[in-house]
């Protein structure tokens, strides 16, 4: 029930968002099919210029929505997520440097940047690997936090550092990419994270009851018949497979991993069954919506959208991290 | 019947920091009867119940169920034979008392089976076998360590194991929430027979609760048998350097023991 109205919020947004823009158009219009497409502008503006960049929004969207859902599950911690762990500056650090070195080698039809991306969050996956061991061990969630910041500082710098090496030019690009920016105008980088994204689902749907249980405590997941390890390992994969792809698509878009995951819990509980869909559709919206901000508010100027979740999200974090203590 | 037979186990077993936590300990439980696990601090009482329930492996020797090697069980069939209460559960998301129990069905289920109505008339009849029904839809998170420990019993008897193996169970308790759990875990044992593994330092809780004690010293059994043979101020001496007096308690019809003083 809850689901089916945040299916409907994901498609609602899908369709209005590409509505809103400097061009208007018309959403029935854009789907009239008896108007022949090369003369029908409304579908041309609507599928070819806006509509990619709003199916980013919903998958860059989802797939941090879903990471954050998990590490907050393994790591028994509502403040864990792609950017306070640190996997997003991984990722970013890995397509920063395909970028500033120009980088151009491609495998299976996935270019350099999403590569580097991957491989990037999957060095910082190892990191996070061994945190949520210390964890079993009974290191405190305090810790971890501070783990994750750090390695979220260190990266930084060494990222301020490759930075310091590139050219003018590549500078700027760089800047405005690690701002987090959905300038996506074309549909081949989404069918190139859609690769990564949909192991990762698949990885993620074995999950959902498996987290409730590790939630509670590992040593009782097991004891009631749970493999903790393995679902440990197809979780972490998974998280940093699709955190690596939202971030090669768009680079870090901070605070979705924490925001979205918790409102949904205030509204569908705890139940990770109900919690991952519902983060998946919920995160979509929400970026969508954020773009939409971030697009319209100084038009024609688009901000990024990274700046629009951080403005929103850095507050909601403050007050998750007081609400708490 | 349980049966640990000559169990060793060390922690970081590479490392030059290893400790043998257990020494061939041997144990056996009867079906239907409450053993306690007695010993100091860093004795090995929890590693042996993770090794017989299974979470870990041991590093030699063997435990079985009804002369079946636990490893030739899977995890799942294992948890429908043997559910754990741990010391203290505390829960990062803000699940439900309902919510909590129901998890205990999760070796019962298909990968992505939904609980059904059977699932929820066992689950419901473990919140009244605990005292806990009229607290089914409120956060667990908000309840008393006492509830909260009846909440995670309803858990384990939802598991529908035969036997519950309890870490400490009472140690995050005040004396009230102590003897209401030692009583609830004694009509269990008596209206359903179920089986018990309890680990504890409180003496008193052995006394009145288990039928058999077995005594675990520096990783090995320094004592087993009937609690009237083995709780004895002898044995308490030898196990926590303590002087102490055990007696007869008429009024509470079972073995009291008073800790006079620690002894050199």
């Amino acid at each position: 029930m809850t689901l089916a109205g945040f299916g409907t919020l994901a498609v609602a947004a899908c369709l209005f968002a590409p509505l809103v823009g400097s061009t208007h158009i018309d959403l029935g219009r854009a789907f009239d099919r008896s108007i022949p497409y090369a003369d029908n502008i409304d579908a041309q503006i609507f599928f070819v210029a806006r509509l990619p960049r709003v199916l980013a929004a919903a998958l860059v969207g989802s797939a941090l929505a879903l990471s954050g859902v998990v590490f907050q599950a393994l790591l028994r911690n509502p403040l864990a997520s792609p950017d306070t762990l640190g996997v997003s500056a991984g990722a970013s650090l890995g397509a920063m440097m395909a970028i500033t070195f120009n980088l151009d080698f491609s495998l299976l039809g996935i270019s350099a940047v999403p590569l580097a991306s991957f491989a990037g969050s999957m060095g910082a996956l190892t990191i996070v690997y061994g945190l949520s061991a210390a964890r079993r061990r009974g290191t405190s969630t305090m810790v971890l936090l501070l783990g994750g910041v750090t390695l979220h500082a260190l990266l930084s710098a060494v990222i301020a550092f490759v930075q310091y090496l590139a050219d003018f030019t590549q500078t700027f690009r760089n800047v405005r990419w690690l701002m987090g920016s959905l300038d996506v105008a074309s549909y081949s980088p989404l069918a190139a994270a859609l690769v990564p994204m949909v192991v990762a689902w698949a990885g993620f749907a074995t999950l959902p009851r498996v987290l409730d249980l590790i939630s509670v405590g590992s040593d009782s997941a097991a004891a009631r018949g749970v493999n903790v390890q393995g679902a440990e390992r197809v979780a972490l994969v998974s998280a940093s497979l699709a955190t690596g792809a939202a971030v090669s698509l768009a680079g870090p878009v901070s605070f979705v991993g924490i925001i979205v995951p918790h409102l949904v819990r205030l509204i569908v509980g705890a139940d990770h069954r109900l919690v991952l869909p519902a983060s998946a559709l919920f995160g979509a919206a929400f970026l969508i919506g954020c773009d939409l901000v971030a697009r319209t508010i100084i038009a024609p100027l688009e901000l990024p959208v990274g700046i629009v979740t951080a403005i929103v999200g850095g507050p909601v974090f403050l007050w998750l991290l007081f609400r708490r203590a | 019947m349980l049966r640990a037979i000559d169990v060793s186990f060390t922690y970081a077993r590479r490392r030059a920091s290893a400790q043998r936590v257990l020494d061939r300990v041997s144990l056996e439980v009867e079906r239907g009867t409450v053993v306690g696990l007695l010993g100091p601090n860093g004795s090995g009482k929890t590693t042996l119940l993770r090794l017989v329930s299974g979470v870990m492996q041991p590093e030699s020797g063997r435990v079985s169920i009804d002369d079946r090697p636990i490893e030739a069980l899977t995890r799942r069939e294992l948890a429908r034979r043997i559910a754990v209460v741990p010391q203290e559960t505390q829960t990062t998301f803000d699940f439900s008392v309902i919510d909590m129990v129901l998890m205990g069905r999760y070796p019962h289920l298909g990968a992505f089976e939904l609980e059904g109505a059977a699932d929820q008339a066992i689950a419901r009849e473990a919140l009244a076998a605990t005292g806990t029904a009229n607290f089914a839809t409120r956060p667990f998170a908000t309840l008393s360590g006492g509830e909260k420990q009846r909440v995670v019993i309803a858990s384990a008897l939802a598991q529908a194991s035969d036997m519950l193996l309890l870490d400490e169970p009472t140690a995050a308790l005040d004396l009230g929430y102590q003897l209401e759990i030692t009583g609830l875990l004694r009509r269990l044992n008596l209206e359903r027979g179920t089986t018990m593994i309890v680990s504890t330092h409180d003496l008193n809780l052995a006394a009145a609760l288990c039928e058999r004690i077995v005594l675990l010293k520096e990783g090995r059994v320094i004592a087993q048998g009937s609690t009237k043979d083995t709780l004895t101020a002898e044995n308490i001496r030898v196990l926590y350097d303590v002087d102490a007096d055990v007696q007869f308690h008429s009024r509470a019809g079972h073995l009291t023991v008073v800790p006079i003083a620690r002894s050199h």
